[in-house]
């Protein structure tokens, strides 16, 4: 079983500290990011899970330092390879965009530019990275698409992107992004857009291409399912913040924060026949921007909610297994029923 | 390509048919009696009568249409009342002006206004931007003959400097450089405006768009994310507006022409309005119908070549 403590045994590829990122509005600031942490270990795959709106995107754009106005990175520590991407230049973030780290997107139907043929703005990678010549990253991107599982790959290499199919789209995403053999990839709801089929073909497809390249992949998604199935470690965020942080196996046998537990509720099961009956929803709305709870963020919406939680907000704190956590349950300052066990929420 | 190309050209002969009947029915339209008005108003009952029977006017309308279109093809189009030579020979000196200085002035318009407009999105709420919307909206809403009137005093006439006279420039005639300078910026300014303000609106809209953060994503520079990326796309409806704009610009191609006493077309039209030679004004109609339906059909073509998403055939 892999324990989030075996992060600790070799530095990550990837590992975020505190980072905030917020957007300046006329009005008010809207933390979009508010002090996320997590690690990413080399050649493992780390989910990051919310609800709509936590964040999850905005975080996984401020690694890239892809952030346009008026958002902006507030703070934080973004380490990669032990290096601080906050501290680099625009130059210097280039050479690592598209090329130590990429990033696919959530809308394949609107994320190729129209008017370049699939294989020009493969290329493109390539000749910006790997200066390679036109006619070479041609031949490239060639095999890239055959690499991706895109039948006559000669023919399509010279189409454009509206005479492809979403799926088609999203592999041919895939093959720009792993062009240069990234040691990081990033992906957005990469699944999101597409039917259950071709989801399915493309997390296989993105599986089978981690174990052949070693890549290291934050997988951005809400749905736990997918989760559950291609990830090693998983990174709960709730508005701008990551409330748990575990290994797949503990968050899903043993989850600790309210909010995880909400989430898993919510989760169609296919071992059991719910017949009819309604799924289980978190309660209540994620809190508008310019209305954010003092203490606790999910205190409007949480069961277990005390006193403190109203109050002050809890400290990201790591566990005995090396997971972390971010409620005040789990601390010597719960003022709450001594014997919660957030787990008794479970449905069965 | 090449089918869309002759595909295009096809589709143009309905609307140069509806020109035909426009400018055929221009002369019929007129109150009063179509031979008295072609042989001008001092000829004599008998030179009317003989024009009624040179113009075929006693035939029925589809015969006179077919001799009037006949006539277009093989190039005559009637004779000019003030004097008596072909309509045909009056015209054509006067084409290569008028053509030429819509060329420069839509040449300029472009450069000039595809640029500000890039400028005026990337610095988008910037001082720059501000500057440049400014300007704008003061070439859209300066009328260009005085425009003309304006760069005459100051860039032809000219004034002292500092011991330099600004007069560096000519304000009449058609040829060389010195001639042309004005006449250009003084037709090409609107457009120009117009120009920047679609470019900046299209660029705007591109630049938010999801492929814009893949390039940024895969490492793209900057400039060649504005460039090659999203001006690419901007570009799509400024095309059309191009096209569009050219009509505008024929007109104000008759005022530049006046204030700049260039022997254009334009000019013609005006002095031939002013004398009643409707053989000319008619058939300076029948021309500047062509040139805008050739324009745009050039503006489709560049359409497709730069909008892949059309099916070109
Ligand atoms: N340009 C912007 N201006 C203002 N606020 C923004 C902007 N972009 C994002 N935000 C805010 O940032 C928050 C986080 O957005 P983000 O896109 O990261 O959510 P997400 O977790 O990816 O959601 P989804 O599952 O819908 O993709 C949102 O609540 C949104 O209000
Ligand atoms: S801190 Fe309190 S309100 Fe927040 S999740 Fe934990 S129990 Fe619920
Ligand atoms: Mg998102």
């Amino acid at each position: 079983m892999v324990k989030a403590t075996d992060i600790l045994d070799e530095q990550p590829i990837l590992e975020v500290k505190d980072l905030q990122t917020s957007f300046f509005t006329e009005k008010f600031e809207v933390k979009a990011v508010d002090g996320v942490n997590f690690a990413v270990p080399k050649g493992k795959t780390l989910g990051i899970v919310g609800e709509s709106g936590s964040g999850k995107s905005i975080t996984s754009l401020s690694v890239l330092r892809l952030i346009q106005d008026p958002g902006k990175i507030k703070g934080g520590e973004i380490l990669f390879k032990g290096e601080n991407l906050l501290d680099k230049s625009e130059a210097q973030m280039r050479k690592i965009r598209g090329n130590e780290i990429s990033m696919i997107f959530q809308e394949p139907m609107t994320s190729l530019n129209p008017v370049y043929t699939v294989g020009q703005q493969i290329s493109e990678a390539y000749m910006i990275h790997q200066n390679m010549s036109k006619k070479e990253a041609m031949l490239r991107s060639t095999e890239m698409l055959e690499l991706v599982g895109i039948p006559s790959p000669k023919q399509r290499v010279k189409q454009y992107p509206h005479e492809l199919s979403g799926g088609m789209r999203q592999r041919v995403m895939i093959a720009m992004a792993l062009a240069c053999d990234p040691e990081l990839l990033i992906a957005d709801e990469p699944t999101t857009a597409l039917d259950v089929t071709i989801q399915a073909q493309i997390l296989e497809l993105m599986k089978d291409l981690q174990d052949r390249l070693g890549m290291s992949i934050i997988m951005i998604t809400h749905d736990l399912g997918v989760v559950a199935e291609t990830c090693d470690y998983v990174a709960v965020m709730y508005m701008g913040k990551v409330v748990e942080y575990a290994s797949v196996t503990d968050l899903f046998k043993n989850p600790k924060h309210p909010y995880t537990v909400g989430l898993l509720n919510s989760l169609p099961r296919h071992d059991v026949d719910l017949g009819d009956v309604e799924l289980n929803v978190i309660k209540g709305s994620v809190p508008s921007p310019d209305n954010i709870p003092t203490g606790c963020r999910f205190a409007p919406r949480c069961p277990f909610a005390s006193d403190i939680c109203h109050e002050k907000l809890p400290h990201l704190e790591q566990s005995e297994e090396g997971n972390q956590i971010r409620c005040w349950i789990y601390t010597d300052e719960w003022d709450g029923d001594p014997e919660v066990n957030v787990n008794d929420q479970r449905s069965t | 390509m090449f089918t869309f190309i002759v595909r295009r050209l096809l589709q143009t002969i309905p609307v140069l048919i509806g020109v035909t009947i426009l400018t055929f029915g221009m002369m019929r339209l007129i109150p009063g009696d179509p031979a008295q008005i072609m042989a001008g108003e001092s000829a004599s009952p008998e030179q009317i009568e003989l024009t009624r029977e040179r113009l075929g006017l006693n035939d029925p309308l589809p015969v006179q249409y077919m001799d009037y279109v006949t006539g277009i093809v093989t190039g005559d189009l009637g004779t000019s009342v003030r004097n008596g030579r072909p309509v045909s020979g009056e015209i054509a000196p006067r084409l290569r002006p008028t053509i030429e200085l819509a060329f420069y002035s839509t040449l300029l318009s472009v450069l000039i206004g595809v640029t500000a407009g890039v400028i005026a999105a990337v610095r988008r709420g910037k001082l720059s931007d501000s500057l440049i919307m400014l300007f704008a909206l003061f070439g859209l809403s300066m009328p260009n003959f005085w425009l003309g009137l304006m760069l005459i005093q100051y860039f032809a006439i000219g004034f002292d400097v500092g011991g330099i006279n600004t007069g560096w420039f000519l304000a009449s005639g058609w040829g060389t450089w010195q001639q042309m300078v004005l006449p250009v910026i003084t037709l090409g300014t609107a457009g120009a405006a117009i120009i920047a303000r679609m470019t900046r609106s299209s660029m705007l809209e591109v630049i938010d768009q999801d492929y814009i953060r893949t390039a940024r994503a895969k490492g793209v520079k900057e400039r060649v994310v504005v460039y090659r990326h999203a001006l690419k796309n901007a570009l799509i409806p400024v095309v059309t507006v191009v096209g569009l704009q050219f009509g505008a610009l024929l007109g104000g191609a008759v005022l530049t022409e006046t204030v700049f006493a260039i022997n254009g077309l334009g000019r013609l039209m005006v002095d031939s309005i002013n004398a009643r030679d409707f053989p000319i004004v008619q058939s300076g109609v029948l021309v500047f119908a062509f040139l805008f339906v050739l324009v745009n059909i050039i503006v489709d073509i560049l359409y497709g070549f730069l909008n892949k998403r059309i099916d070109l055939n």
